[in-house]
């Protein structure tokens, strides 16, 4: 009867559920004011014509991807340094949709290289950090699947997390020095003129929206992760069924 | 107290690592054999061309000695985790991480000393001389200890996992990324003539850092895997 | 506003296929979390549900 109730995950359940539509509903508003503003109040840039709007979503997706993995990573050392089961399952709920903003942070960004630097891909400081988040992201994802532990499952991909929030800054800065080197093949990405205060508005409402997305995705997974685990026979006890029932009442809006 | 001082404790798990290590002599062999092999590989692969080679010679020997350490990694703890004696080391009252690096320094020795030693002959096969063939040898001297540093934190954590070997591969690769580099680095701008100092203080900084962080997280992994 | 007509926004000032293909691959792979998380949520129920039903 208890297993509902005896620890955070349990009161965290209903919680969720009543938060996520109302961070579904601030994530459709935002991107549509934000798309809205991108496309129709922005102006076209002088340089590079009408391209330029992928970074819209280009930008947003880039900064979701690295936020994310920051917060996953806060959460892995919580985790570890109060033995939290919560921070474990907050990380395991992250880490796909911080690889899914990686992933499309790289296709728009070959989307808008090909077209303003002819190529769809060059080995630009930012474009190999992110391609290096993405295998980690991969890489902790994969981690967690091939352990059936769970205890171990958590803890262990935490520590990666850890690692891996050390490495990206040192891979940026490296990638940075390489292209020093290796001169032919630098592009700069910074050498676009100063925005226009729309597009940089723009761009801030985006993030907004993903943000808000992020976060009402996040709380869906994180129920799901909480059933999932509630089944585990390290939670001792199975559900009974009337807590089943109220599970169901609970997830009404996911 | 009749404990052990920390540094007999360390001396001791580096003296059993290489003994065990010569008994199985042929596991070293492997290695460096591998190691010449796939540096032999390229120029069969791209054609023999002098400068073509010398091109890509520093990033190819990086990359190999990478994947040499890679690929020694599940050495490291897999028999001892097996037998039990893993657990054991984990009981002794000095503190993990310290014996982690004894084991670390042993597998370095016995995987990276022999790549570090031959380097000098593979760089001859890419038409590098001279001074080049010092830079490289400096380079993998100061990036291969780092590599294994870094590759234990993978090893640790894949510990007894079905699929380790590759799970291990797919974590530890990213976080090679700045040592290759920088390492590839010095050898091609030692090549260019501009000088190599730069990019081996950055490699020196890798070995610091890691130094410091990678045998203590190491030594968290291995009681996860070890509970 | 700067689009004369429908078709001039769809062709992006000759970018059409790239600024389209960034935005529909992005509103392509939202959806699909969404979808996949909703369709997990509703397994991890399911499954909990025969467990608990056929177990004790």
């Amino acid at each position: 009867m208890n297993w509902f109730k005896y620890s955070s995950p349990q009161a965290f359940y209903p919680l969720a559920g009543k938060l996520i539509p109302w961070f579904a509903a601030a994530a459709l508003g935002l991107m549509g004011v934000g798309l809205y503003l991108g496309f129709f109040v922005a102006p076209t840039d002088f340089q590079q014509g009408e391209s330029y709007r992928i970074i819209f979503v280009h930008v947003p997706a880039a900064w979701m991807s690295m936020f994310l993995y920051v917060l996953m990573a806060l959460w892995a050392g919580l985790g570890l340094g109060l033995h939290a089961r919560a921070s474990f399952m907050m990380t395991q709920a992250i880490a796909p949709t911080g690889a899914l903003f990686t992933f499309l942070a790289l296709l728009t960004g070959a989307m808008w290289g090909k077209p303003t630097w002819g190529a769809w891909w060059v080995w630009d400081a930012r474009l190999t950090s992110e391609l290096i988040l993405l295998f980690q992201y991969i890489g902790l994802i994969l981690l967690r699947a091939s352990i059936d532990d769970v205890r171990r499952a958590d803890r262990a991909s935490a520590v990666f997390a850890l690692v891996g929030v050390v490495n990206v800054p040192i891979i940026y800065f490296s990638v940075k020095w390489w292209n020093t080197l290796h001169q032919g093949a630098s592009v700069s990405m910074t050498a676009s003129p100063k925005m226009a205060t729309t597009m940089v508005t723009a761009m801030l409402v985006m993030t907004l929206g993903f943000w808000m997305y992020s976060i009402a995705v996040t709380l869906a997974r994180m129920r799901c992760v909480i059933v999932e685990r509630a089944r585990q026979p390290s939670w001792g006890t199975q559900a009974p069924a009337q807590d089943v029932a109220e599970v169901r009442e609970c997830s009404g809006g996911v | 107290m009749s404990q052990p001082s920390l540094s007999e404790a360390l001396r001791g798990v580096v003296r059993r690592d290489l003994l065990l290590a010569m008994r199985h002599r042929s596991d070293v062999a492997m290695s460096v054999f591998f190691v010449v092999i796939v540096a032999s590989l390229f120029p069969l692969g791209v054609g023999p061309e002098s400068a073509v080679l010398r091109m890509i010679g520093p990033g190819v020997l990086w990359v190999t000695a990478l994947l040499a350490c890679l690929l020694s990694l599940g050495r490291l703890f897999t028999a001892d985790y097996l037998d039990g004696v893993l657990e054991q080391t984990a009981l002794i009252p000095q503190p993990l991480a310290v014996l982690v690096l004894g084991k670390v320094f042993a597998h370095w020795v016995i995987s990276g000393l022999p790549v570090v030693l031959l380097s000098p002959l593979l760089g001859l096969q890419f038409g590098l001389s001279g001074e080049t063939l010092g830079v490289l040898t400096l380079s993998l001297l100061l990036g291969t200890p780092t590599l294994s540093m870094i590759g234990a934190i993978g090893a640790a954590l894949t510990l007894g996992l079905r699929g380790s070997g590759l799970l291990v591969a797919l974590l530890v690769l990213p976080l090679f990324v700045p040592v290759l580099i920088f390492g590839a680095g010095a050898v091609t701008s030692s090549l260019a003539g501009i000088g190599s100092e730069a990019n081996l203080s950055l490699l020196g900084a890798c070995f610091m850092l890691s130094l410091a962080f990678a045998p203590w997280a190491t030594a968290v992994a291995l009681r996860i895997a070890l509970e | 506003m700067q689009w004369g007509s429908l078709t001039e926004f769809f062709a992006m000032g000759g970018y059409g296929l790239y600024v389209w293909t960034s935005f529909g691959a992005t509103a392509l792979c939202l959806v699909g979390e969404v979808l996949a998380v909703w369709r997990r949520h509703a397994a991890a129920l399911a499954q909990t549900r025969a467990v608990a039903s056929g177990g004790d």
